[in-house]
């Protein structure tokens, strides 16, 4: 009997001995730890798809109005299956939001914002997903269900990899991210669908994914195209891009750029 | 040896029965958070992590502290915690399990909590929690349960134990160094971005852990035939006081760098949590009575007369303990939230489902403690004879 269990517990002791070292092996293997998906891509992309080495943004904030703020917001959370907790509900607690627009002050909190231009007193600017270059929410999670696209630098989501341990919410320095508190779909704070794009379920996190499924159509993110021009798309590592033209004639910030998060967000003030 | 905890007096019965009640109860409650979704929970878009985590934070910290029994004993070979050591690693077995339990309760998809196996991300710190915690785990299973049937056959424990010990002497530091290492790691949070985090959390640990385990002793002795006697108590007793006054030390020195550096960014969390911010103060009145509570704890045990005497003891050790719980279970997750990275103020108060849930996973670790010490008991008797 005593001797059964001893042998119960060696042969116990063993196995997590095994197992714990098996899953060092797994994770000390060369894999890249960007990319999420562990198999081969099995689907070619569209010809008409938008590429880049590192797609970026450029907010003029000197364009940006009321109006614009509302209307990207209101096509990016209408295309994405955003729900509206607060608005239907009055769930500040349950907020889910990708991009909207915030005072000056609080989008550049290391800036100090005593003395800014009238237009920027007066005018909320957007703020969204920064896409950085080296994203802490991509370094901190536990099962890589967000990750940086090593072919065009986007930082996605895999909604259903994703355990729900909001890591990456405490890791990103901007606020970026959501977390599905409640099923978006079961309390009625959702109640148009978009058959295009993937809806969430209750216990996931989800933040802006600079329209990816829109730019493997071809089009621009939806937030540049109700912008009237305030917003800038293309890839900053093109010298001849749009955007880097752009910011070669202007002098234009990145939130908390002290952190080397590298955002690729940029802000013409 | 588990037959031990099968039988005893009524008053244990009734215990078991309560534990089992509560956890029923918060089972209940955990099925409902489990449908609904977390936001049965008072945790919002800003403060991600409440009640559940800083439970978890402060339970790896109580974890820990068995090793202010092991390294003595094994290491310096000092022979009066040689009865309480197993307390000491049962202890830390309950406390791991709790820890274990509150990240499931938090998890939004709890279902899918493999993928941490099946995706393994070492640049992850929660992938080495995952690896020290279950360690730490199995590792005080083995040691507590074989030294223990040892004693009991009266036979020295089986020689592949020693080495078992002094690993886990590494992984009691390591499961609270890594803990800590999920907060101070993070750009950006400047109430957790300091290198003592850790030291901090280690030395609130040596003083609360071992501060419990004098309390659990006192119990043992008034409602068993179990005393630890005088002496270890009182070594017990000094660690718990150095360790209280390293940790304020610790506080004071994060106090001073934060407030004349000025930065805001760091100075804001502590502003909040002592001062309130934007009229929102719900954790003034908990933060100031738990640096009181644990000046006047390390007051008390410092002075030999005070130390001495079991009634101020006893007092100290509950100030120590109820102190690193407020400092840990309370303030240090809210507090690394709020303010927000926009600046803005967003409270978190845990709503009564949480607290429920919560007392579900007290219930289970405290039926877990209670099981195992009926078998220390049990066994401790039948040597004694």
């Amino acid at each position: 009997m005593e001797n059964s269990r001893r042998r119960f517990l060696k042969i116990a002791g063993y196995s997590i001995i095994g197992v714990g070292a098996g899953s060092l092996l797994v994770g000390i293997s060369p894999k890249r730890i960007t990319a999420a998906p562990d198999a081969p891509p099995r689907y070619k992309d569209r010809p008409e798809a938008l590429k880049a080495a590192r797609w970026g943004m450029v907010i003029d904030t000197r364009k940006i109005t009321s109006r614009i703020n509302r209307n990207m917001q209101q096509v990016c959370h209408k295309i994405h299956n955003v729900p509206d907790f607060v608005g239907k509900l009055g769930a500040k607690n349950h907020e889910i939001k990708w991009i909207w627009p915030t005072p000056f002050k609080n989008a550049f909190i290391e800036q100090d914002a005593q003395f800014v231009s009238d237009h920027l007193k007066r005018t909320e600017i957007p703020v969204l997903c920064n896409h950085c270059n080296n994203p802490p929410c991509v370094r901190v999670c536990p099962t890589r269900a967000t990750f940086k696209r090593e072919s065009d630098g986007l930082v996605l989501m895999d909604f259903h990899r994703c355990i729900g341990c909001r890591f990456c919410m405490a890791g990103c320095p901007y606020g970026a991210r959501s977390f599905n508190y409640r099923d978006p779909r079961d309390s009625g704070a959702l109640t148009e669908i978009e058959e295009n794009f993937t809806l969430r379920t209750k216990g996931v996190v989800e933040k802006c994914n600079f329209c990816a499924e829109r730019l493997a159509r071809g089009e621009a993110p939806a937030c540049v195209e109700a912008s009237n021009g305030a917003l800038v798309f293309g890839d900053l590592e093109d010298p001849d891009s749009e955007i880097r033209k752009l910011l070669a004639e202007n002098y234009a910030i990145t939130r908390k750029a002290e952190l080397g998060t590298n955002p690729s967000v940029f802000y013409i003030i | 040896m588990l037959e031990k905890a099968l039988s005893g007096s009524k008053l244990y019965y009734t215990l078991v029965l309560g534990l089992l009640a509560l956890i029923g109860i918060g089972f209940l409650f955990y099925l409902n958070q489990l449908n609904v979704g977390l936001g049965v929970t008072g945790m919002n878009r800003d403060v991600t992590w409440g009640f559940y985590i800083a439970q978890f934070t402060f339970l790896v910290g109580v974890a820990a502290s068995a090793v202010m029994l092991v390294l003595p004993y094994y290491l310096h070979d000092y022979k009066e915690f040689g009865k309480m050591t197993v307390l000491g690693e049962f202890l830390a077995v309950s406390a791991v399990l709790m820890c274990l339990l509150f990240i499931i309760v938090d998890l939004g998809q709890p279902q899918r909590l493999l993928n941490v196996l099946l995706y393994p991300s070492p640049q992850s710190v929660l992938f080495w929690d995952m690896i020290v915690l279950n360690g730490y785990l199995f590792l005080n299973i083995i040691i507590g349960w074989n030294v223990l049937s040892a004693e009991k056959e009266g036979v020295p424990p089986e020689f592949w134990l020693k080495p078992l010990i002094y690993l886990s002497i590494p992984f009691a530091v390591s499961i609270h160094t890594v803990t800590a290492f999920l907060y101070s790691g993070l750009p950006g949070r400047g109430f957790w971005l300091t290198a003592v985090l850790a030291p901090k959390f280690l030395a609130s640990a040596f003083a609360a852990g071992p501060a419990f385990l004098i309390l659990l002793s006192f119990i043992l002795r008034k409602f068993t035939n179990f005393d630890v006697g005088q002496k270890p108590i009182q070594t017990l007793a000094k660690i718990v006081c150095y360790a209280t006054i390293a940790s304020l030390f610790l506080f004071f020195c994060e106090i001073f760098v934060t407030f004349y550096s000025q930065i805001p960014e760091h100075m804001d969390h502590k502003i909040y949590l002592f001062f309130g911010l934007d009229g929102k103060s719900a954790l003034v009145p908990w933060m100031w009575t738990s640096v009181l509570v644990l000046m006047t704890a390390a007051v008390l045990l410092v002075i030999p007369a005070g130390r001495k005497n079991e009634y101020v003891l006893g007092l100290a050790c509950i100030f120590v303990f109820f102190g690193s719980w407020i400092d840990k279970g309370l303030g240090l997750i809210s507090g690394g939230f709020i303010p927000n990275p926009l600046h803005e103020v967003n409270e978190y108060i845990p709503t009564v489902p949480e607290v429920m849930v919560s007392i579900g996973v007290y219930a289970i670790g405290f039926l877990v403690l209670t099981l195992l010490f009926k078998v220390v008991v049990g066994v401790k008797e039948e040597v004694k004879g």
